[in-house]
């Protein structure tokens, strides 16, 4: 069943569109316009999101044609259950980010609020346009949109970033190309560039060596665009020396929404019974996954930069997604899903907490970081339930979608992935218990504690909100995973699963 | 089994949650308030496990579902008689715990004491946790919050040595909760349930060759806490920890949990049928056996004279398991009681240690010649708690070892029977020299006094040692322990 063309499906991208079109115009006045502009639109697309995920869920799948124009010849967004999720949880986490941004951007881009906050939102639209949309060269589009917006909002950090967005840029153009490449062969082949056309059309090719390779060019760009190993070499410096409040919006969303790309190709675009079994794509994923769990964990245990360590924990984290697109079964699939939310909220949190230390300290050095808790009591409080949510301690969220990946590996009969999971259990909590137990446990350097209270300094209420908020999502998230599996996973699996 | 539906098993487990969270927010300026938060929630605790006794004696269960974790699995508690033993056994020693922690850290002011409270309070939340787990998802969730809430209690001196004993303790306990984690989830696809039943669930649900990884896996991952050899060693490294964090935790509650892990796989996950028709339970009586007998020898060259008590609790631990795995009534019935009477008699001897450290900082065994004279009630209380230990009458000791030694010859293993009997020879042998010499052996010769700890110490330890001997003339006394374990033997074998 189908819902009537709602005008949220639209307005979800308009409004931040325009609203970064505003935003100089404004800020020519005055300065601070952009901070408000930004959060008033992404808020709006907050409301869409949750209306048009409400209405997927009630009413059925929304197909929305733009300018009236009918597919396949038109764009048409489509919103189903899978995408309304990646929509709200994208909306969501930017709003959060976006409320604790001011401080740092004042702190660390006095003079460039106007331009940081214009380019921000065109990556937010971006990033909710290759969300929405039904058709793949669309898709391309806003993957190019939120993808420049991100080269420039890296190349404004400090020492170092202009270099590591340089090398992003050469290599997300490749990966973009790549995609791009495949949606041209997937055109030449059927003539259309609607997803749901090229469903349709597809699986009568599928012989077609043409079709097989446009398959691995999807995967290529995706794989490059998300940074799963070996391709991540982007990564670690882009988050480490962008500015905080852009890395706290890249990283728990951008490689999210470039996984949603790939799965979307992988169940919606191309059958799954094709793109993971057939060709052995599955396979190859799961062991590329495997290898990103291990070795990003493994150089995360290397770094004393807190950032760089959680960059590195990130390749180790799409790991896992990808994992479970790859086992190819309801269960994986299912731990995939949640763990985009998951990874998300905790990604989220532990690069608020850098970007209040990075507020506080200036430094990003974690051997600088003993007895922090008690200049920032409820910010390290908010670090340690991040950090067990990431090694997987029940009930907090990380917990419950290693369970359904693991489920899904024993289900699938790959034990091996089983010990991987566990493995890199482990090894996370080496990285993050080192941090715990350098802030809680090592005495401060002055003085130590010879007095019950330190100089309590904590981070501006506008930052500390949205921590606190999403903290208690991770604690939340986790409690009631069942029912966020049960009423819209389980309805975003495709047929056949 | 009938079931009830209450709130009172999540009451249990939530009242110290609420005071951990009252005592963050007290910190430490008002001192006395904090301390007030503490004995306020043991003691509601205590009287609401207390209050279950009734029902489960009346052959009923009584459960509080929370809400669904994973599809098909809940995040659910019920407490039955097992649970009940070890829900009774850590909520009426935290009570005594929580005066003696107020003594112990007053005295030494030790620094960081609001963290200290926190964590116990949480710690023993997640011991309430797993106390009354119903399914083995939700022991695992408890499980890891009490290696997580107690980490912070070993480490707590903040030296390197401190930092590094928790970083073993770390090690060890994650990756054992990693084993229990793979097997909770390899069971649950293969059988689609993990709920605990007396007399276990897993026969005929599993494949045949599946049986011996999960009973080893499973076993090792609870044996860690329950200091099996060769995972023991995060114990005596983890004795640095302040001692009344040795005493309730390392003593009770952290490796009792362990313990009660190992006999919930035993007992209510294989079940006595499954494991003598597999002979699964031989090789790891042999083990647990090793354990017993190579740790009281090592306790035996032992100068400090925590690390002494270390030795003697692996020793006694894997008496607790041997019994459950002899899979005869008495002996599981033998179990059951040591664990709860091995609780009351290692505290009483942890608490004794304590004691002596505040009054006069000594910490080797050598160095207490003499020392009965000055603090007559703490070497009097140590005297009974060893000699409970060793297992003489009339104090409860006696009681549980008689039970496994009926255990080893009903299960018609003699050689069970000379491991219980040589490591009653071996507790004598590490731990009776020291209450001689303490009594006997002094410098010079010196007067009776009255020199102790302060009495937030002194009367914790002689309450325990006491009540141990109380239990072992009257077993039923206060807490039906006797009746409760009898209970929970009825429901195993029978249903098994």
């Amino acid at each position: 069943m189908n819902a009537p063309q709602i005008p949220a499906a639209i307005l979800i991208i308009l409004i931040p569109l325009m609203s970064s079109y505003a935003i100089p115009l404004l800020g020519w006045r005055w300065r601070g316009a952009g901070y408000y502009l930004a959060l008033s639109a992404i808020g709006a697309s907050l409301v869409c999101s949750l209306i048009l995920l409400y209405t997927v869920l009630t009413v059925g799948t929304i197909h929305y044609h733009l300018g009236g124009w009918l597919p396949p010849w038109g764009i048409e967004y489509v919103i189903d259950p899978l995408n309304g999720f990646v929509g709200v949880v994208v909306c969501c986490l930017s709003f959060l980010v976006t409320v604790s941004s001011r401080a740092s951007v004042e702190k660390e881009l006095p003079d460039k609020k106007v331009r940081f906050y214009t380019i921000y939102l065109l990556l937010f639209t971006g990033l909710m346009g290759i969300t929405v949309t039904g058709d793949v060269f669309n898709l391309y589009v806003f993957l190019e949109i939120a993808s420049l917006a991100a080269y420039a909002l890296i190349a404004i950090g400090e020492d170092g970033a202009p270099l590591a967005a340089f090398n992003y840029i050469i290599m997300g153009t490749i990966g973009a190309c790549f995609y791009l490449l495949g949606v041209g062969y997937l055109y030449i082949m059927t003539g259309s560039l609607n997803i749901a056309d090229l469903a349709k059309l597809l699986p009568a090719l599928y012989p077609s060596k043409v079709v097989l390779v446009a398959l691995a060019f999807f995967l290529i760009g995706t794989a490059i665009k998300m940074g799963l190993f070996p391709l991540h070499v982007w990564l670690p410096d882009a988050y480490t020396f962008a500015p905080s409040a852009v890395s706290s919006f890249i990283a728990p969303l951008m490689t999210k929404v470039m996984a949603y790309i790939l799965i979307r190709v992988m169940i919606t675009v191309f059958e799954p019974s094709y793109s993971l079994k057939a060709v052995p794509v599955g396979t190859i994923l799961t062991w590329l996954a495997a290898a990103a769990i291990l070795v990003g964990s493994i150089l995360a245990i290397a770094q004393s930069d807190f950032k760089r360590m959680l960059a590195y924990s990130s390749v180790s984290q799409i790991g896992y997604i990808v994992l479970g697109v790859g086992l190819a079964n309801a269960t994986g699939l299912v731990g995939s899903l949640l763990h985009i939310l998951n990874h998300g909220f905790m990604k989220a949190c532990l690069f608020s907490v850098a970007a209040a230390l990075m507020l506080k300290t200036g430094g990003r050095n974690i051997y600088q970081l003993p007895g922090m808790h008690r200049r920032m009591p409820f910010t390290m409080a908010a670090l340690a339930i991040a950090a067990l949510s990431m090694v997987g301690v029940p009930p907090t969220c990380g917990f419950f979608s290693k369970w359904y990946l693991i489920l899904g590996a024993i289900e699938a009969g790959q034990w091996i992935f089983v010990g991987v999971i566990l493995l890199s259990s482990l090894l996370t909590a080496v990285y993050f218990m080192r941090v715990i137990e350098i802030i809680f446990f090592r005495p401060a350097p002055s003085g130590g504690h010879a007095t019950g209270e330190g100089v309590r300094d904590e981070i501006p209420l506008s930052m500390s909100v949205p921590l606190w908020i999403l903290a208690a999502g991770i604690l939340l998230l986790g409690l009631f995973s069942e029912k966020i599996v049960s009423g819209i996973l389980r309805l975003a699996l495709p047929a056949g699963y | 089994m009938e079931t009830i539906s209450s709130i009172k098993p999540l009451g249990a487990v939530l009242v110290s949650l609420i005071a951990a969270m009252l005592i963050l927010l007290t910190g430490d300026r008002h001192r006395n308030l904090r301390e007030a938060w503490t004995l306020l929630a043991a003691v509601i605790k205590f009287s609401l496990v207390f209050s279950l006794a009734g029902p489960i004696l009346e052959g009923r269960s009584v459960e509080t579902t929370l809400l669904t974790l994973v599809p098909g699995l809940k995040l659910q508690l019920r407490v039955d008689a097992f649970g009940l033993v070890f829900g009774l056994l850590a909520s009426g020693l935290w009570v005594l715990t929580s005066i003696y922690s107020v003594g112990y850290m007053r005295s030494l002011q030790e620094h960081a004491q609001t963290r200290y409270f926190f964590c116990f309070a949480l710690a023993l939340s997640a011991t309430m946790g797993i106390a009354f787990s119903a399914n083995l998802l939700t022991l695992y969730i408890f499980y890891e919050i009490l290696t997580l809430s107690t980490w912070p209690l070993v480490a707590h001196k903040e030296t390197p040595e401190a930092l590094a004993a928790g970083r073993k303790y770390l090690v060890y306990t994650l990756t054992s909760s990693t084993l229990i984690l793979f097997s909770a989830a390899a069971i649950f696809v293969q059988t689609g349930t993990l709920d605990f039943t007396p007399g276990g669930f897993l026969a005929g649900r599993v494949a045949e060759g599946m049986l011996p990884l999960f009973f080893a896996l499973l076993l090792f991952g609870f044996g860690v806490k329950a200091a099996i050899m060769p995972i023991h060693e995060w114990l005596p490294s983890a004795m640095i920890a302040p001692t009344p964090v040795s005493a309730l935790l390392h003593a009770v509650a952290v490796v009792k949990a362990g313990v009660f892990g190992c006999l919930r796989v035993i007992l209510y996950v294989f079940g006595p049928a499954l494991l003598t028709q597999k002979g699964l339970w031989f090789p790891f009586a042999l083990l647990v056996s090793f354990t017993i007998l190579a740790a009281g020898m090592i306790a035996l060259g032992q100068d400090n004279l925590k690390r002494r008590l270390a030795f003697s609790t692996i020793n006694s631990l894997s008496i607790i398991i041997l019994g459950a795995l002899l899979l005869s009534k008495s002996g599981i019935t033998g179990g059951i009681l040591h664990l709860a009477n091995h609780g009351y008699l290692k505290i009483t001897l942890f608490f004794c240690a304590g004691a002596i450290y505040v009054k006069t900082r000594k910490e080797l065994v050598s160095q207490l010649n003499g020392i009965g004279r000055r603090m007559p009630f703490t070497m009097g209380a140590f005297a009974l708690g060893a000699m409970g230990l060793a297992g003489v009458p009339p104090l409860n000791g006696f009681i549980s070892k008689w039970y496994l030694c009926l255990g080893a010859l009903e299960a018609h293993e003699i050689i069970f029977l000379v491991v219980f009997l040589l490591s009653a020879l071996l507790d004598v042998a590490f731990f009776f020299p020291i209450v001689y010499n303490a009594f006997f052996k002094a410098a010079k010769e010196e007067p009776f006094r009255c020199d102790e700890a302060p009495l937030t110490m002194v009367i914790p330890l002689t309450a325990t040692a006491l009540f141990s001997l109380v239990l072992g003339v009257y077993p039923d006394a206060l807490m039906k322990f006797f009746s409760i374990t009898n209970q929970a033997v009825r429901a195993i074998l029978g249903g098994g």
